[in-house]
């Protein structure tokens, strides 16, 4: 693998998608304050829980908000990469123009994950920087080399994490054609990250964090800003993402198997 | 007169029988659809696990009904018009439409009509899971509260419908009309009383939300069919004032609309 090469390709695919997505700049306005909407409307839902309780599931109101900074970092990541690009792969399939993109010399797992970005996602994570940067203010969290590393290890974990969720879904469209609404079923459940885990049931708990680990992409990173976090969890996030990567590069090259094209 | 309405009926009625016809074909779809609008559960879980309806004096049990039947509500009124009427008229697909003698949206209309009857059965078992996970929570509402709260989901089902059809027909302007509604259903998802039920919203907000359409797209026949306390002459009064007040304006901007298109080469 030539990384140099890759690096020019990828040069080339910000080039034409951004280019592209520019052509419609009141659509990245309109993206724009959707995004501070929804971020609004979250932490009016939120208030909303602690309006007559001091905690919920042991998390103060200003400390649930990190959950939040960080939701919408990740939702911004969401709606700049694995959005655009990964329901092309639906569209590629039914089409039957994945064979073009087999024929390339180049991975197909890489054509595919990176070719489009949509910049209204980077506003987004822009918001979510913002406000993470207020709550280690209202939080009164020390930055110190150990603190930023390890923050910055579990949010590219959860970072993994959530690509490779979306990635299997979407490779999953070889033999199911439309996958479209199970992406709707993915995206409702990552819904739950917004809120601390230890808010919801036990049964739960355990479902989030075994089936679908929406658990570490949220929570573990947050507890790691408050200080809160123990090393075990980390390694598990880290094992987990790493599990995650390995097997949805696997699931793609066992995927592509079953992939007929569209005229044979 | 008759005659016309019977021309019409068939129509409409035809057109139910198609769309039925094309939804059952994507039954694993639709599935997947129900499923991904059990989010009122999950707040239901944060709700009752935190025991945070002590505050606004709703029994557990209540609760538990209120969003059970928010989910019914909402799996009976989601509309996608505007993503449909979007592709359409980017793939030139409108053209045609506009030469037959009945407005596309009735063809639309009919094709959300279709998937909710598709849907129906996997809402049922939803619920049937639901209820064996809270045995405590199981009600039968009588017959007449269940008539009025499928009238009021229905005409909640007709203000969605509306709303995002005016906003289908800004794709006669711009290309991408589905940004709007996205941003539209922000305040939807938030306020409509999908995510936490409207008693529970603070007072500077219950001021002024029941002016709005939004409480009445889920939180007003969500309580009318669990047994919630809430105002239905009110309630339903204000739907059918939303769908006086947004009709004519779908009329008015179709018309506009349809003027200004210009069917692919022309």
């Amino acid at each position: 693998m030539n990384l140099r090469k890759y690096l020019k390709v990828y040069k080339k695919f910000l080039h034409t998608s951004l280019a592209s997505e520019l052509e419609y700049k009141t659509n990245i306005l309109v993206d724009l304050i959707t995004a501070i909407l929804s971020l609004v409307g979250s932490i009016f839902l939120l208030s909303i829980f602690f309006q007559n309780n001091g905690y919920i599931g042991g998390w103060k109101f200003e400390q649930a908000l990190i959950i939040q900074a960080i939701y919408t970092i990740l939702n911004g990541i969401t709606n700049t990469w694995f959005n655009p690009n990964l329901t092309e792969i639906v569209k590629h399939i039914r089409e039957g123009t994945l064979d073009f993109v087999l024929l390339k010399p180049i991975d197909s797992q890489f054509f595919i994950s990176l070719k489009k970005i949509n910049p209204s996602g980077f506003l987004e994570i822009m918001i979510g920087f913002l406000l993470l940067l207020f709550c280690i203010r209202i939080n009164q969290i020390n930055l110190n080399l150990s603190f930023l590393t390890l923050s910055l290890i579990t949010i590219s974990c959860s970072i993994c994490i959530l690509y490779s969720l979306w990635f299997f879904i979407s490779t999953s469209t070889i033999w199911f054609v439309k996958t479209w609404n199970a992406i709707e079923v993915l995206r409702s459940f990552l819904y739950i990250g917004r809120f601390p885990l230890n808010s919801f049931s036990f049964s739960l708990r355990i479902f989030f964090s075994v089936f679908i680990p929406i658990a570490f992409i949220t929570t573990i990173p947050s507890e790691v800003f408050l200080g809160l976090s123990v090393l075990w969890k980390i390694l598990l996030e880290f094992i987990v993402a790493t599990v995650f990567l390995i097997t949805s590069r696997k699931f793609w090259l066992f995927a592509l198997k079953f992939y007929s094209s569209a005229s044979s | 007169m008759i005659m016309i309405s019977n021309l019409f009926n068939r129509k409409i009625f035809t057109l139910l029988k198609v769309q039925y016809s094309n939804m059952l074909e994507y039954r694993v779809e639709i599935a997947l659809w129900a499923i991904s609008g059990i989010i009122p559960f999950f707040m239901l879980n944060i709700w009752t696990n935190n025991n945070l309806n002590e505050s606004i004096n709703i029994s557990d049990v209540l609760l538990s009904r209120y969003f059970l039947c928010a989910f019914f509500v909402r799996q009976f009124s989601v509309v996608w018009v505007v993503f449909s009427f979007e592709e359409d008229s980017l793939m030139g697909r409108v053209s045609p439409y506009l030469i037959q003698p009945l407005n596309p949206f009735f063809r639309y209309f009919a094709q959300h009509l279709a998937e909710q009857i598709t849907r129906f059965p996997f809402a049922l078992i939803i619920a049937f899971f639901f209820f064996i996970f809270n045995p405590e929570s199981i009600w039968i509402p009588n017959l007449g509260t269940l008539l009025l709260s499928i009238v009021s989901t229905f005409l909640s089902f007709l203000i969605q419908f509306l709303i995002q059809s005016i906003v289908a027909c800004l794709c006669f302007w711009t290309e991408k009309a589905s940004s709007i509604e996205r941003l539209l259903f922000i305040p939807t998802l938030f306020l409509s009383g999908l995510l936490a039920p409207v008693v529970s919203f603070p007072a500077y907000v219950k001021s002024w939300i029941y002016l709005t359409p939004f409480p009445y797209l889920i939180d007003f026949p969500a309580n009318l069919l669990s047994g919630n306390e809430t105002n239905i002459s009110g309630g339903l009064g204000m739907q059918i004032l939303w769908i006086c007040l947004l009709l004519p304006l779908f009329k008015k901007i179709w018309s506009e609309g349809t003027k200004k298109y210009t069917a692919m080469g022309s």
